[in-house]
C-alpha cells in the first residue's frame, strides 16, 4: 500500500468519500442555485385536461437559466452539461425513462435529495423486484411498464422465485400506503421514485452514471457509505464494499522522515530559478519556431494522410531523402539532429570526412548501452573503454581529467551510467563545436536547398 | 487520584516529542520559505506575456476514424512508432492492436485479469506491454504469424503490490518504467525481470507517469492521487522537483515537448501547465462548466495547444499560451478515459467508457 510521506506534506491521498464526489457536490450546488426562489428557475403547476401537472419546468428554462448563470457560451454546451445533470438523476423528464435534456417544452422536475447519487446508493435487486411488482399493481396507464422493465420483472422473478411471496408482500404494502397520499404528492413522489431508478437500472443503451473509476474506489479509507435498502429501514446500511483495501492509519512522520523533508526543501531553496516573464518568453520562443511543424495549425504538406487518405506525406518521411523542412529543422538544436534518424546519419558523415567522428561515436555509443539488456551491459562498457578512452585507444575522446577519474571508478564495477560524467562532456563539446561547425557547413546548406521534393502533387 | 505521576518517565518523554515538534517546524518553515522564493520571481501572468501572440483561429477537427471492436470500457492506449498503429487496452482484459488507419484489428491477446488499466508499445514495433489488476506489467512479443498465440510467449516484467496503473517503455525495448496504485514507481530490466531502480516518494497511488523528450536527459514526470506531480531522476531514484497545486487526484502528466514544463489533468476538473526552470505553476486551464475531472491531457507538436480528454465525455483544446478554451470536441458517448498525440502530430487518438476509440484531425 502506499508509503507514508517521506519527502514534503500534503494529504495522504486517503478518501473517505465516493470517488464521483466531487462531481455530485459541484452539480448539487448547481441544483441549489436553480432552486433559489429569486435567481433560479422558476417552478409551476401546469393544467392539462382534466389534471394539473405538479411542480414542472420546461427544457428551454433549463437551457436558458445555465447560459446566463454559468458562463456558458452556447446551446449545444448546455444541453450536454444539462444532459449529464440528468442523467445523474438530479433533474428529469417526467415522462420519459431516458435522461437527456431537450431544448423545448418537454417538462422536467427536480429530484428529491433522498434519492441523490451523493447519498451513495446501491440498491440491491430485490429493491428493484419489489418497485416493479408495485409498479404493477397500479392500474394506471402511464404507469404501464415499459418493455425492458418487463424483462427485467420476468428475470428477476425468476432469480427471487424463493423468496417473491415476500417481494410481492412489500409490494403490496407500499402500495397500499402510497394510496393514501394526496394525489398531487403521489405523482411527484412516483416521478421521483421512477427517476431514482432510471439511474440505478438505465435503460439498455443508456449510460450508467453510477459507475465508478476501479483506481479510485479501491483505495476507501473508510468502508462505503453505501445505502442499499431503499424501501428498508431508513438507516444507513454500512456494508465493506468487495474493492475495499483497508489504507493504513496516516502515521505521524519519523525524526529520520522530518530530518530528509528539511534536507529536502533546503536543496530545493539552493535551486536557481528563472523569472516568470523569462520563461513565459522561452515558451513563446518555442511555440512559435515550431508552429509550421505543427498539422493541427498548419496544414501539411502533403496533405495529412488522416484526413485525405493520402499516405504520401509519411512515405516521403521514410525515405532516405530528407525533405527541405526537415533538414531546416535540425538547425533548431543540436537534440533535434540526433533524434532524427537521418540528421545522426548526416552528422555522422561529415564529421567522418574531418576525421573527427570519434566523440559523436562515443556519445551513440554510450546512448546505446543504456538501451541493452543489464546482462550485456558490463560487456559493452568494455568494449567502450577500449576504444573510446583506454590509453591506445583507436577513437580517443578528450574529457577532462576529473570525469576521466571517475570514468576509471566507474568501469571497474560497469553499470548503465558508467559513462555518464564523460558522456555530459562530450556532449557539452559536440554541441558547442562539432553541430556548429556541421550547421555551417557546406554539405548541410547543399542539403538544406538543393533538395527539391521529388513529388509536386499537391493536394489539399 | 489512583494514578502516580513517574517524574523520570515525565521528563523521558517530553525530550522526543520537542525534537520531533522542533523538527516539524523547521520543516515547516523552510516549506513555506521556498514558496515565497518561488513567488518572488512571479513577475507576471503567462497570458499576459502570451497576448501579443496571434489568436488561433477556428479549428476543424472531426473524428476521422472510429475503432469498434473492445467489449467493454477503454482504458489506455498508445501510439506506435510507425505514426498509425496504436495498442489499446479494457476493462474486459483484451488488449487490441490495430492499424488505426484501415481500421483493421491486427493483434488481440486476452488477459487473466480484468480492467488493464495501462498499455504501451514498444519502441521497435515489435512488442507490447500492459498490466493492470493483476499487478503486473507483461511484455508480449508481436507476431507476424496471424495464427500463433501471443499469449503463449508472454513475459512478466515489473511486479507491484497493488494495481499496475501506466506503463511505458523507456527509449528502448529493453526497459520499462511503471508507475502503480501501491504509491511507487519502478524502472524494470525487461529481459531478466530485474529491478533497476524504484521511486518512492509518492504518499498515495501513482496514477500516471512521462518520460521527458530529451536525448540527454534521464529524468520522468509522475502525477498521483496525493495531489502532486513529482520529477524524478532515473539514475538516482530521487525525486528532485515537486509541484502541489491541484485539489484532487492527477489523472494525467505529460510532457511540453521542449521537456521545460509539464500539463497536468486532474479530478478537480482543472489542467495546469508547471514550468520546471521558474519551478512553480505557471497557467490553470478550467472553466466554470467544466465541472468533470479530467482524465488524460497531451499537446500538440509545437505545445501550443493542450488536448484534455474529460469524464463529461467531451474533449477540450486549449491554447496552452492565452489560456482559452479554443474548441470542445463532442462524439464519445461516456468518458474518454485516454488520450495521446501521434508521434508526428498529425492526429491524436482517444479512447473511452462507451467502447471505442477515435483518431481526430
Amino acid at each position: 500500500m502506499a508509503q507514508t510521506n517521506s519527502v514534503g506534506q500534503g494529504s495522504n491521498g486517503v478518501a473517505d468519500e465516493s470517488p464521483n464526489m466531487i462531481v455530485y457536490r459541484k452539480m448539487e450546488d448547481v441544483i441549489a442555485r436553480m432552486q433559489d426562489e429569486k435567481n433560479g428557475i422558476p417552478i409551476r403547476t401546469v393544467k392539462s385536461f382534466l389534471s394539473k401537472i405538479p411542480s414542472v419546468f420546461s427544457g428551454s428554462d433549463i437551457v436558458q437559466w445555465m447560459i446566463k448563470n454559468l458562463n456558458i457560451e452556447d446551446q449545444v454546451e448546455a444541453l450536454h452539461l444539462g444532459t449529464l445533470m440528468a442523467a445523474h438523476g438530479y433533474f428529469f423528464p417526467i415522462s420519459d425513462h431516458v435522461l437527456t435534456l431537450k431544448d423545448d417544452g418537454t417538462f422536467y422536475r427536480f429530484q428529491t435529495p433522498y434519492f441523490w447519487p451523493s447519498n451513495c446508493w446501491e440498491p440491491e435487486n430485490t429493491d428493484y423486484a419489489v418497485y416493479l411488482c408495485k409498479r404493477t399493481m397500479q392500474n394506471k396507464a402511464r404507469l404501464e411498464l415499459a418493455d425492458y422493465e418487463a424483462e427485467s420483472l420476468a428475470r428477476l422473478q425468476r432469480a427471487f422465485a424463493r423468496k417473491w411471496e415476500f417481494i410481492f408482500m412489500q409490494a403490496e404494502a407500499q402500495a397500499k400506503v402510497d394510496k393514501k397520499r394526496d394525489k398531487i404528492e403521489r405523482k411527484i413522489l412516483d416521478s421521483q421514485e421512477r427517476a431514482f431508478w432510471d439511474v440505478h437500472r438505465p435503460v439498455p443503451g443508456c449510460v450508467n452514471t453510477t459507475e465508478v473509476d476501479i483506481k479510485k474506489s479501491s483505495r476507501m479509507k473508510n468502508p462505503h457509505k453505501t445505502r442499499k435498502s431503499v424501501y428498508g429501514p431508513q438507516n444507513d446500511v454500512r456494508t465493506h464494499s468487495p474493492t475495499h483495501t483497508p489504507a493504513p492509519e496516516a502515521k505521524p512522520a519519523t525524526e529520520e522522515e522530518l530530518q530528509d523533508q528539511i534536507t529536502y526543501w533546503g536543496g530545493q531553496l539552493d535551486r536557481h530559478r528563472l523569472k516568470m516573464s523569462k520563461v513565459a518568453e522561452s515558451l513563446l520562443a518555442y511555440t512559435e519556431l515550431y508552429v509550421e511543424y505543427d498539422p493541427f495549425i498548419t496544414p501539411t504538406d502533403p496533405s495529412n494522410p488522416w484526413i485525405t487518405d493520402d499516405t504520401t506525406v509519411w512515405e516521403l518521411e521514410a525515405s532516405k531523402e530528407p525533405g527541405q523542412q526537415r533538414v531546416k529543422r535540425w538547425a533548431f538544436g543540436i537534440n533535434e539532429v540526433l533524434k532524427d534518424q537521418v540528421g545522426r546519419e548526416q552528422f555522422l558523415k561529415f564529421l567522418e570526412s574531418e576525421f573527427s567522428s570519434e566523440n559523436l561515436r562515443f556519445w551513440l555509443a554510450v546512448q546505446e548501452v543504456k538501451k541493452r539488456p543489464i546482462r550485456e551491459v558490463p560487456t559493452r562498457v568494455q568494449e567502450i573503454w577500449q576504444e573510446f578512452l583506454a590509453s591506445g585507444a583507436p577513437s580517443a575522446i578528450n574529457v577532462d581529467s576529473k570525469s576521466y577519474d571517475k570514468t576509471t571508478q566507474n568501469v571497474k564495477d560497469p553499470g548503465r551510467y558508467a559513462f555518464e560524467d564523460a558522456q555530459d562532456h562530450i556532449f557539452k563539446l559536440m554541441k558547442s563545436d562539432s553541430y556548429s561547425r556541421f550547421i555551417r557547413s557546406s554539405a548541410y546548406q547543399e542539403l538544406l536547398q538543393a533538395k527539391k521534393k521529388p513529388h509536386t502533387f499537391h493536394s489539399r | 487520584m489512583r494514578f502516580s505521576i513517574n517524574p523520570e518517565m515525565a521528563t523521558q518523554e517530553v525530550q522526543p516529542n520537542e525534537t520531533l515538534t522542533n523538527l516539524k517546524a523547521e520543516s515547516d518553515t523552510l516549506k513555506t520559505k521556498l514558496e515565497d522564493e518561488r513567488a518572488k520571481l512571479h513577475d507576471v501572468e503567462l497570458h499576459q506575456v502570451a497576448e501579443k501572440v496571434d489568436g488561433l483561429g477556428q479549428f476543424i477537427m472531426k473524428t476521422r476514424r472510429t475503432l469498434k471492436g473492445h467489449g467493454n470500457k477503454v482504458l489506455c492506449m498508445d501510439w506506435c512508432k510507425d505514426k498509425r498503429r496504436i495498442v489499446s487496452s479494457s476493462q474486459d482484459g483484451k488488449v487490441i492492436v490495430w492499424d488505426a488507419f484501415t481500421t483493421n484489428k491486427e493483434h488481440a491477446v486476452t488477459m487473466p485479469c480484468t480492467w488493464v488499466m495501462a498499455c504501451a508499445y514498444a519502441p521497435s514495433g515489435c512488442a507490447v506491454a500492459c498490466g493492470g489488476l493483476d499487478n503486473k506489467c507483461s511484455v508480449y512479443p508481436l507476431s507476424l504469424d496471424k495464427n500463433e498465440n501471443l499469449a503463449a510467449k508472454k513475459k512478466s516484467v515489473a511486479m507491484h503490490t497493488n494495481y499496475l496503473s501506466a506503463c511505458s517503455f523507456t527509449n528502448s525495448d529493453m526497459q520499462i518504467l511503471t508507475s502503480s496504485g501501491d504509491g511507487t514507481c519502478a524502472l524494470w530490466d525487461v529481459e531478466s525481470g530485474q529491478l533497476l531502480q524504484s521511486f518512492h516518494g509518492h504518499a498515495a497511488d501513482v496514477l500516471c507517469l512521462d518520460l521527458a523528450p530529451s536525448e540527454t536527459g534521464n529524468t520522468f514526470v509522475s502525477g498521483g492521487c496525493d495531489k502532486k506531480a513529482n520529477v524524478w531522476d532515473m539514475r538516482s531514484g530521487q525525486c528532485i522537483q515537486s509541484f502541489e497545486t491541484h485539489e484532487s487526484d492527477i489523472n494525467s502528466v505529460r510532457y511540453y515537448p521542449s521537456g521545460d514544463a509539464f500539463a497536468s489533468g486532474s479530478d478537480d476538473a482543472t489542467c495546469r501547465l508547471y514550468d520546471l526552470r521558474a519551478d512553480r505553476e505557471v497557467a490553470i486551464y478550467s472553466k466554470e462548466s467544466i465541472i468533470f475531472g479530467a482524465s488524460s491531457v497531451d499537446f500538440s507538436l509545437s505545445g501550443r495547444l493542450l488536448f484534455g480528454g474529460y469524464n463529461d465525455y467531451t474533449i477540450n483544446v486549449w491554447d496552452v499560451l492565452k489560456g482559452t478554451r479554443v474548441s470542445i470536441l463532442f462524439g464519445h458517448e461516456n468518458r474518454v478515459s485516454t488520450l495521446r498525440l501521434s508521434p508526428d502530430g498529425t492526429a491524436f487518438c482517444s479512447g473511452s467508457w462507451d467502447h471505442t476509440l477515435r483518431i481526430w484531425a
